[in-house]
């Protein structure tokens, strides 16, 4: 099967450190890939390097067969691929709707729209509350409200909604449980099924193993800017994984990477 | 699967709910707070108001007359313009020093345009429009691009363009009567008309217009809301879909014309073109935008907040006057009014705590 998203030989330097270093990369279609590797091995440069936040130095990145050069997130989001950061890219003055919205706004249709370049508030409004009802992630009262008003873990939920509302191809989550309760963490995993049962492929980065263990297909272990190995978590222990990405256990050979 | 694993069943007896929006209980000070995060040129029209009824109370119909009260809008009118231009700029967190030298820059053009030149005046309106819009964009070049900061940019281009203004003018003043002889389009903002005792100025609808303008842009249009990201958050802006450089460019660029149409009403407000004119603009229009409630630090505020602040200074002015009082006493109230601007903007900002 070829693979949705292929990265080949990714270099990325900042001054003298080497964030990644030869880095190959691959994720197949309708499959959820999680990336786990110690701090500082490069895991958030990678996705970066896929999602258009930075331009890696060197390397190639293939979307469905095709090159792919992004210089922006915004070419990424059009491209279809969507992430969700750590940081959440939310503006914290705004509603929710317009955060949801922020860079793809829906117009008003006709004179008020083409020309007074009006927005489509109620229909924002409407879309963004079926999107957070939809996806099961809370209970909305007033989509008005401003994004610092709210609590990190509703913060974190408007943020995966609107990954989840608008990725077509690819949904890249970096540390999407980080900043969550036991409960949030549970509809964010559930939200994570529901995606992939839409048939698109999610690329999750996390550090909690026993969520990667339980909704991963495959698991890409990093370390020291490269892929170590890719396994598979039905044969492996969480202990194994640990033990790999801290260079603690030598990778399998049959699945080492290529 | 292990005991250890099933660790999340213990969630199953509590609560289902998951991150619920709640209407808190706030009591009435938060209420209050809730309400100025809302609407955050509250405060100024509250001022605004009082401000009024208080002169009003204290002098009679000496300030209570529709005369006096439009004679406000009058004085206010250029402040008004250029501090449109200075509200865009600092809702993305920069700030414009050099919105008064491009006023006069650009009202300077205009004159030797049509004078020196002999090229019709509506041509000569163009031109200094222009030269506004880019100055503007130099500025937003030096700022987006270079990534060089506003205040030390617009610093030095204030320097630059006030200077190029009095070399290129040789310092001279084009007289009243030759503008009202040969072009008197420059005068336009200057033309009055009457409803009832109220006088009203071009400069003045201009002005109202411009507000009412930009205010629909700021809250109903996509770029508008980008103005705002940007100056929330520029990283959040750039990650969820916003091109910051082009939105940049953009506010800087539209200051520089605005603070031109400026220039323009500068030169129907003193008749003359004078490039010795319009010194304190800069430091008059960010007194409105700070009055106003517009952050300092970008991304919160109201434009309508702008024009309450401006009009907050007018009516301290000309009433302390009314009053006969040293007009250090506008000073110094205005200076207080100021810092107590930024303290209630400071605890509006607590809100989200």
């Amino acid at each position: 099967m070829e693979p949705i998203l292929k990265g080949r030989n990714l270099v990325k330097r900042y001054g003298r450190v080497t964030a990644l270093d030869h880095c190959d990369f691959d994720l197949y279609p309708g499959e959820i890939l999680a990336v786990i590797g110690d701090n500082g091995a490069g895991k958030s440069s990678l996705i970066k390097a896929i999602s258009g936040a930075i331009v890696p130095d060197e390397g190639e990145v293939y979307l469905e067969g095709k090159r792919i050069r992004f210089t922006s997130p915004i070419q990424a989001r059009n491209a279809g691929i969507e992430t969700v950061y750590q940081t959440l890219a939310m503006s914290p003055a705004l509603s929710i709707a317009d955060n949801m919205f922020m860079g793809r706004e829906l117009r008003k249709p006709g004179f008020r729209g083409t020309w007074l370049r009006q927005l489509d508030r109620p229909r924002m409004e409407k879309l963004a509350r079926d999107k957070l009802t939809e996806l099961g992630l809370m209970t909305i009262q007033n989509i008005n409200q401003a994004v610092e008003t709210l609590s990190g873990g509703q913060r974190q939920g408007v943020a995966v909604a609107r990954a989840a509302a608008f990725g077509s191809k690819v949904i890249i989550l970096d540390e999407p449980t980080a900043a969550l309760g036991v409960k949030e963490s549970r509809k964010v995993l559930e939200l994570i099924q529901d995606v992939k049962s839409r048939g698109i492929p999610i690329i999750l980065i996390s550090h909690n193993m026993p969520h990667v263990f339980e909704v991963a297909d495959r698991i890409h272990v990093h370390r020291l800017g490269k892929r170590l190995c890719v396994v598979n978590p039905k044969d492996y222990t969480m202990s194994d994984a640990v033990a790999f990405m801290t260079g603690a256990k030598e990778p399998p050979l049959e699945t080492a990477a290529v | 699967m292990s005991d250890s694993e099933n660790f999340e069943q213990g969630t199953k007896r509590g609560n289902q709910g998951v991150a619920k929006f709640d209407r808190p209980n706030r009591g009435m000070i938060g209420t209050l707070q809730h309400w100025l995060h809302v609407n955050p040129a509250l405060v100024p029209l509250v001022v605004l108001v009082a401000s009024i009824a208080v002169f009003g109370a204290l002098l009679g119909s000496k300030f209570f007359s529709p005369f006096a009260l439009t004679l406000i809008l009058q004085q206010t009118a250029i402040v008004g313009i250029v501090g449109a231009a200075q509200s865009l700029v600092i809702l993305t967190a920069g700030i414009d020093l050099s919105v008064g030298a491009i006023m006069v820059l650009s009202s300077v053009v205009m004159g030797q345009a049509t004078f020196r030149y002999g090229l019709p005046v509506e041509f000569a309106i163009v031109c200094g429009l222009a030269v506004g819009t880019f100055v503007g964009f130099l500025n937003g070049w030096l700022i987006a691009i270079m990534r060089l900061p506003p205040f030390i940019v617009t610093l030095g281009m204030w320097q630059i363009a006030l200077a190029t203004n009095f070399l290129y003018s040789a310092n001279e003043t084009i007289r009243s009567q030759d503008i009202a002889e040969q072009a008197p389009l420059l005068q336009l903002f200057g033309a009055t008309f009457k409803v009832g005792e109220a006088v009203f100025t071009v400069g003045v609808i201009f002005m109202v217009l411009l507000v009412a303008l930009l205010a629909y842009i700021l809250k109903h249009t996509a770029w508008g809301r980008h103005v705002y990201a940007v100056g929330d958050d520029p990283d959040a802006a750039e990650l969820s879909g916003v091109n910051v450089k082009r939105t940049l460019i953009s506010v800087y660029m539209i200051s520089g014309l605005i603070c031109a149409f400026a220039g323009w009403a500068l030169i129907g407000r003193i008749g003359s073109v004078s490039p010795t004119s319009g010194q304190l603009a800069n430091i008059e229009s960010i007194t409105a935008v700070v009055i106003g409630g517009i952050s300092l630090f970008g991304g919160r505020g109201s434009i309508l907040g702008m024009l309450f602040g401006a009009l907050i200074v007018g009516v301290f002015t000309l009433g302390l006057r009314l009053m006969g009082a040293d007009a250090q006493w506008t000073y110094l109230l205005i200076g207080a009014l100021i810092i107590g601007a930024v303290a209630v903007d400071q605890w509006i900002r607590k809100v989200s705590a």
